[in-house]
């Protein structure tokens, strides 16, 4: 046995483990930290694929602001420590229609998948400036058009937070 | 020292991504040194060996560190205000961290009923985890590394801000207002000034064109990145501030504003717990102090002459750290806490255009606008500021400072 296997399979059983916590839990505080250890140990898995730059890159976006940004929303407007989730939905067979039309296709999606296509040797000189490259030269327009998306976003919510009135 | 010198040979190769550290750490234990029958027991007990072994080291460090640090803080700040700080445990009070340790170890460890019990127990060792897991990229000498990454400054930045989520979950867990309020207070802030703390650092990495610690030490063999290119000097700066901000000192210390908010969102904590925050914050000062060091200031080169004693380099590491560490602890007992408005207005308005424009000026110089006109440039600006500055000032002083819209 490898000590590489043995902590895959605890980053592993981290991920699911943590995600069904998430999933489960009736305090929402207690599924956000379900979340947390869900996306580390995504990232975890992505050190594993040697895509190292992508592992850091989850760790800033997903846990360091997105995660952060979701625990601000709760910490402020949660203020009763013993808040519950009320769950408001009662249409159990839609949602079981439903769950079980996405469990085919995500089945069918797993058995058409070509698997074994990752390449077995890591990138000599590590993933991120080929990442670069590709971003700056075949993908810019995507890149572009993404930024742009996002800085659209950004000054809208800047632009609601503001208010009407100016002083 | 028989480990230094083995560790060193083991760790001394080129730039590797993740998936080589743990070969590189297998490879150091398996190899046959002295007493240490590493060859011939099983990988799955070496590893976890060689990350106790490589855990420990970076504690015992951390640990010594922040003693000596508090000791400092305290003797500093006890003569920037004319007094003498601690004086009673042994010589001029030195034995001073060794008694607060063990008083904290011995302390009661309080829990708030009202508390949420995992999360308030498992805050303190988020954030130590957050303070404690950037030692893995940070070089100590040339090749004295724990894992000589190629992104070990993206790695560094991205695990400090774990450190966010464990303030914020000790803030909530506490469940008291003075601790949430202080929890949001650290979380917005280290989160703004995580901005202009990464875009100053990237100035450098522009310059450098890696991300790599003891790459972008190296690059700077003759000429620190402070003199090679004026907006990494002009970075330097913005650096220094936000990692005052991030580490949570003064001028920025609101967080744990004693007269506000009660120490924020450590309020209830007491004994270890307690002390596992109060490590976090030193260490993380030592971290952001390591980085100012070796990403602007040349890590273990000297100035203007090609060194290659690694004793030498060690040393003047050590002493470039230790002066960054300095300025942070004159800087708290010399200026005054800003307000909360002023800490955003700080980060968002000051900050962050300007490491914009020096990220700007950065990427020219790469494209192949030589140092001397960027230097030139770079006086222009700042005689230019100089002048208008007076007017700014009386644009300034129509409106009262700091008027949020």
């Amino acid at each position: 046995m490898n000590a590489s296997t043995v902590i895959f399979w605890i980053i592993a059983v981290l991920a699911v483990g943590s995600a069904i916590v998430a999933t489960y839990a009736k305090n929402i505080v207690n599924a956000a930290f379900g979340l947390f250890f869900t996306l580390l140990a995504i990232a975890g898995v992505y050190v594993f694929l040697d895509a190292d730059f992508l592992a850091i890159t989850q760790v800033v976006v997903y846990v360091g602001g997105i995660l952060v940004l979701l625990l601000f929303g709760i910490l402020l407007t949660n203020k009763n420590i013993d808040f519950v989730t009320v769950d408001g939905s009662r249409s159990y067979l839609v949602g079981t229609l439903l769950g079980a039309a996405l469990l085919v296709m995500v089945l069918s999606i797993l058995q058409l998948a070509t698997w074994n296509n990752v390449p077995t040797a890591p990138p000599p000189g590590g993933t991120t400036a080929p990442i670069g490259y590709m971003l700056l030269k075949n993908y810019l327009l995507a890149f572009e058009f993404s930024s742009v998306t996002l800085l659209a976003a950004l000054i809208g919510a800047a632009y609601l937070v503001r208010g009407r009135d100016k002083d | 020292m028989p480990e230094m010198t083995t560790a060193t040979a083991a760790f001394a190769a080129p730039p590797n991504p993740f998936g080589d550290l743990i070969a590189t750490t297998q490879q150091a234990l398996t190899q046959p040194m002295g007493p240490w029958p590493g060859a011939h027991l099983p990988d799955w007990v070496i590893f976890p060996l060689a990350m106790l072994a490589a855990c420990a080291a970076v504690l015992g460090f951390i640990a010594v560190s922040a003693m000596v640090l508090i000791y400092l803080e305290r003797k500093i700040s006890g003569h920037i205000q004319s007094r003498l700080g601690p004086m009673r445990t042994g010589w001029h009070g030195i034995l001073q961290s060794i008694a607060d340790a063990i008083k904290l170890l011995f302390k009661e460890d309080l829990v708030p009923d009202a508390s949420h019990r995992f999360l308030y127990s498992f805050a303190p060792v988020l954030v130590f985890v957050g303070a404690l897991t950037p030692f893995a990229a940070i070089p100590f000498a040339p090749n004295v590394v724990v894992a000589n990454m190629s992104l070990g400054l993206f790695y560094i930045l991205a695990f400090a801000s774990l450190e966010v989520i464990g303030v914020l979950a000790a803030g909530w867990a506490t469940s008291s207002k003075w601790s949430l309020y202080g929890g949001m207070r650290v979380g917005a802030q280290m989160m703004s000034y995580e901005i202009p703390l990464s875009l100053s650092v990237l100035v450098v990495v522009a310059l450098a064109g890696s991300l790599n610690m003891s790459e972008i030490a190296n690059q700077q063999l003759y000429i620190p990145f402070v003199i090679q290119s004026p907006w990494a000097l002009v970075a330097f700066f913005l650096f220094y501030i936000s990692a005052l901000a991030s580490a949570k000192r003064a001028p920025f210390d609101l967080p744990e504003a004693e007269s506000e908010l009660v120490s924020g969102f450590h309020t209830e904590y007491s004994g270890m717990r307690f002390a596992y925050f109060f490590l976090a914050e030193y260490t993380s000062m030592v971290v952001l102090s390591a980085i100012g060091a070796i990403v602007f200031l040349g890590g273990w080169n000297f100035p203007f002459r090609a060194d290659t004693s690694p004793w030498l380099g060690a040393g003047q590491l050590f002493v470039k750290v230790a002066a960054l560490l300095f300025v942070m602890i004159w800087v708290r007992w010399t200026i005054p806490r800003v307000r909360i408005d002023q800490v955003m207005y700080i980060c968002l308005k000051v900050l962050l255009p300007m490491a914009l424009v020096c990220l700007i000026g950065a990427t020219l110089q790469v494209v192949g606008v030589p140092a001397w006109i960027m230097w030139i440039v770079f006086a222009a600006i700042v005689t230019g500021i100089t002048i208008t500055g007076r007017r700014i000032e009386k644009v300034r002083a129509t409106q009262p400072a700091g008027q949020t819209a």
